[in-house]
């Protein structure tokens, strides 16, 4: 640290005539230097849209997660009546099919942002980081992927 | 002309007989110091110290009252002792307030008092930690008025309304209660932090400032105000009673409103 003073402050009687006017006292570097892995500025707007959609799909999510939870759960004969049939039935209005997509999609994006949030917040190491996220957008890319492809290749007449 | 039997004297020592017979407003209270000296040892631990104070007395009164008379090598910071200079931040049975603003009576002089270092700073001694990354953040913002083409010839004139946008974030003192009571900051120093949002604030809704856009670009970046989870730590902080999460909220909507 001692070494980091000596050679930020331009002490006198070094070579170059330290003050000057335009120089009128010793130049000490900032010592807040941004690391490497973080640059100063990306100059993107990604965590704005991040914060952005954490918002927006919030609300949307409030409607389509309390409408899915109604309607499984409560309305016409509650939980009992969920089985393969029943689905079946669902998945055959593009409607019901675009509500899920869209409940898929927007609760995975959700959950994992926030999850990546979390993550930037709380792991204390580079390392630990890294591989956290990693193993995050594994798993929502994968949930992701299987849930669509389930809703678009659904076939009622599989047995 | 100075007799034994002076008035100037005899004035003095009844005023102190005065301040010997009011010593029994004096309470005994204990203060909890979290002490940390690198050239003893790696570790910080809990010091108790008791003395009687007046509990209307402030514990930056009892701080020098420790150093003074008990122990002189308890080490911290302050230089105006009035609230105004934004040395004295501490966090105080875990809250950050400012010492010499904070009255013994107010925290409950019953049970010992706790006087730590603020957090998310390095500890140098004491209750003393490195400014240098929150002063580093400060200026980052470019806390300075920028504007563009001749200078006028007289003042540049600002409607009160126009003051008033701005008003609340100008009572900023700079001691750092509010940036290290922030959770984000305590794990992730490379945060700018409230105070910095704060300063930041104070210039980008100052109509006379052409910086604003420069401002908002630095604060959009990865560490800028996007990272504030509006956990309000930095409100209730603030010795100045300034809305800090709302001051950031505002920049947060600056920011929204101007790309859209």
């Amino acid at each position: 640290m001692s070494t980091d003073v000596s050679d930020a402050v331009e002490l006198t009687g070094s070579s170059v005539a330290p003050y000057s006017p335009e120089n009128p006292a010793p130049v000490i570097e900032p010592p807040r230097t941004r690391t490497k892995r973080t640059p100063r500025s990306s100059r993107t707007n990604f965590e704005m849209y991040g914060w952005l959609f954490m918002r927006l799909s919030g609300v949307v999510l409030v409607v389509l997660v309390l409408g899915h939870l109604l309607i499984q759960l409560v309305l016409d004969g509650g939980v009992q009546k969920v089985g393969f049939a029943f689905v079946a039935g669902r998945w055959a209005s593009p409607f019901w099919q675009f509500w899920d997509l869209a409940m898929l999609w927007l609760a995975m994006l959700h959950g994992g942002n926030g999850l990546r949030t979390v993550i930037n917040d709380y792991a204390e190491q580079a390392n630990t980081r890294v591989w956290l996220k990693t193993l995050l957008f594994t798993a929502v890319a994968f949930t992701i992927v299987l849930g669509s492809l389930v809703i678009f290749t659904f076939d009622p007449n599989i047995r | 002309m100075s007799t034994p039997n002076s008035p100037t004297l005899d004035k003095h020592s009844s005023a102190l007989d005065a301040a010997e017979a009011s010593a029994s407003h004096l309470i005994t209270v204990t203060l909890r110091i979290r002490r940390f000296n690198p050239e003893v040892s790696d570790h910080a631990e809990w010091v108790d110290y008791q003395l009687p104070i007046d509990p209307k007395e402030r514990v930056l009164d009892a701080l020098h009252k420790i150093k003074w008379e008990i122990d002189g090598t308890l080490t911290f910071r302050r230089s105006c002792a009035h609230g105004v200079c934004g040395s004295d931040a501490v966090r105080i049975n875990g809250r950050n307030r400012l010492a010499c603003k904070t009255l013994i009576k107010d925290i409950n002089p019953e049970k010992p008092i706790t006087v730590e270092p603020i957090k998310g700073l390095t500890v140098l001694k004491d209750l003393v930690v490195d400014m240098d990354p929150f002063f580093q953040a400060y200026r980052d913002v470019m806390p300075f008025l920028i504007t563009k083409g001749n200078e006028p010839t007289r003042e540049r004139l600002q409607s009160a309304e126009d003051r008033e946008r701005f008003d609340d974030t100008t009572k900023c003192i700079l001691c750092a209660a509010c940036t290290s009571s922030c959770p984000v900051f305590w794990n992730d120093g490379q945060y700018f932090g409230p105070a910095a949002i704060v300063n930041a604030h104070r210039f980008i809704f100052d109509s006379r400032d052409e910086g604003g856009e420069q401002r908002l670009e630095i604060l959009n970046d990865k560490d800028g105000v996007w990272r504030c989870r509006t956990t309000f730590n930095c409100t209730d902080a603030c010795p100045r009673g300034i809305e800090v999460t709302k001051a950031i909220q505002e920049v947060k909507r600056a920011l929204i409103t101007r790309r859209f």
